[in-house]
């Protein structure tokens, strides 16, 4: 069984992307998304406050008040517009950001998800993402299939603290891409060299057809 | 009406009281009020409740804070970055309330706006929603989140006038606007102040009205996470 590596699958996320999206990328390989945007015209919000995201700057041309929201130096393009961290909000919980694409510890088979907080490790919080997950228009996961133990990361249900109920969209794992529809995960797409029964094989959620 | 100060201690005198709930802009270390921070920490003050996105590193801003066991509570989102506060933290020496990004930000923008509640779809289902009333709009399930009053708010931004009309730059702004408007006294920290007529009114961030004492001064602005692409890739 082959399967997608990190940036196939940041690949694979990025067609799900449309030419003058609004978008938030996550942290990890959400953050590879932006490589494979290609000529689609698709801005970057980052949460502190901030469309229009740049690449990193070149060394020498950091600006301390320029960060993203994994406070990361980066830079700004012709179309940024900066704002408060307020309005930033405002615009995910009012629903205009178009599409989220996040990492996750778990996701169930009716979409909750779950990617702040393991109990009994130390806790750092939340940040944005509660308010992400409730707010933009379309939630899409991308992760591993599962865990370091090999266990599936697609439940059905969450085991974790949740970041969110019912929010998850879509879910693109290094197997292929899933579905949240009525009654559980739907296989819309399979890696390379994976099947639908290596799918099911490795997944604990419900696969419905 | 005088809100220029020589200095941060100037600028926080006769303001700080123990216990008091103080709220602070800044985004990880970016556009953090670095001198009033470091102004409180002289003063003293204790058992502080701060309103902070996060607490600063070990050491620089609001961790310098922590250093001195001045503060009692944090209400924060991210707190990962600081050793000394997991430590007081898991020790029971520190309170923490955990706000989601958003819903912190839109607390402090509230209070700054009078308005003591607002229905959030943030957090329905997890442990955010514990003890809060739930609502229901048009078939779907919202929280009941509060206005944050603070005492005292502390921002820092690039420019001002004299009357307090405030100038930030790029995302340095982020949560000083609603932190600044939140305080029944706000102090904001500036790198300039500009002669009157200076500024674009057109273009000001935060109107003098929210802005009570400034102070200029000069800013080390540490960066948490310096990263940089190669030349040849451009």
């Amino acid at each position: 069984m082959a399967g997608w590596d990190r940036n196939q699958m940041a690949a694979r996320a990025a067609e799900e992307l449309e030419d003058g999206m609004y978008v938030n990328l996550g942290i990890g390989i959400p953050t590879l998304v932006a490589n494979y945007v290609g000529d689609k015209d698709i801005t970057l919000q980052s949460e502190n406050g901030m469309l229009g995201m740049g690449p990193f700057p070149f060394e020498g041309e950091e600006d301390p008040d320029l960060i993203n929201a994994g406070k990361q130096t980066i830079t700004e393009l012709n179309r940024t517009a900066y704002f408060d961290s307020a309005l930033s909000f405002g615009m995910i919980r009012g629903g205009k950001i178009a599409a989220a694409i996040l990492g996750a510890m778990e996701v169930a088979e009716n979409g909750d998800l779950a990617n702040w907080m393991i109990p009994k490790k130390l806790v750092k919080g939340m940040g944005g993402a509660m308010d992400l997950v409730a707010g933009v228009k379309r939630v899409i996961v991308v992760m591993d299939h599962t865990n370091k133990a090999g266990e599936s990361k697609l439940l059905k249900s969450c085991t974790l603290p949740l970041t969110g109920t019912g929010v998850v969209d879509r879910i693109i794992t290094n197997l292929g891409v899933l579905d949240v529809v009525e009654g559980g995960l739907r296989i819309v797409e399979t890696a390379d060299g994976v099947t639908e029964d290596d799918i099911r094989a490795a997944t604990e959620a419900t696969i419905v057809n | 009406m005088k809100k220029v100060y020589d200095s941060a201690d100037a600028a926080l005198d006769g303001i700080l009281k123990d216990g008091m709930l103080i709220a602070a802009g800044g985004f990880g270390l970016c556009g953090i009020p670095e001198l009033l921070i470091d102004a409180i920490v002289k003063s003293g003050v204790k058992n502080l409740t701060v309103a902070s996105n996060n607490c600063g590193v070990d050491g620089f801003g609001l961790g310098k804070l922590l250093d001195t066991k001045q503060i009692s509570k944090m209400m924060s989102s991210y707190v990962g970055e600081n050793a000394e506060f997991m430590r007081q933290y898991l020790s029971g020496e520190l309170e923490l309330e955990f706000n989601p990004q958003g819903t912190l930000a839109e607390r402090m923008r509230a209070g700054g706006c009078g308005i003591p509640g607002f229905y959030t779809k943030t957090g329905v289902g997890t442990v955010i929603a514990e003890g809060k009333e739930v609502m229901q709009f048009d078939g779907e399930d919202y929280i009941l989140e509060r206005g944050i009053f603070a005492d005292l708010s502390i921002v820092k931004a690039w420019k001002a006038d004299d009357t307090g009309n405030l100038v930030f730059r790029k995302t340095a702004r982020n949560f000083n606007p609603p932190a600044a408007m939140c305080g029944k006294i706000c102090v904001a920290e500036v790198e300039e102040i500009v002669p009157r007529g200076e500024l674009d009114p057109d273009m000001i961030h935060l109107p003098g009205i929210y802005v009570h004492r400034i102070v200029q001064g000069e800013h080390e602005k540490r960066i948490e996470q310096r990263t940089v692409r190669k030349r040849e890739e451009a």
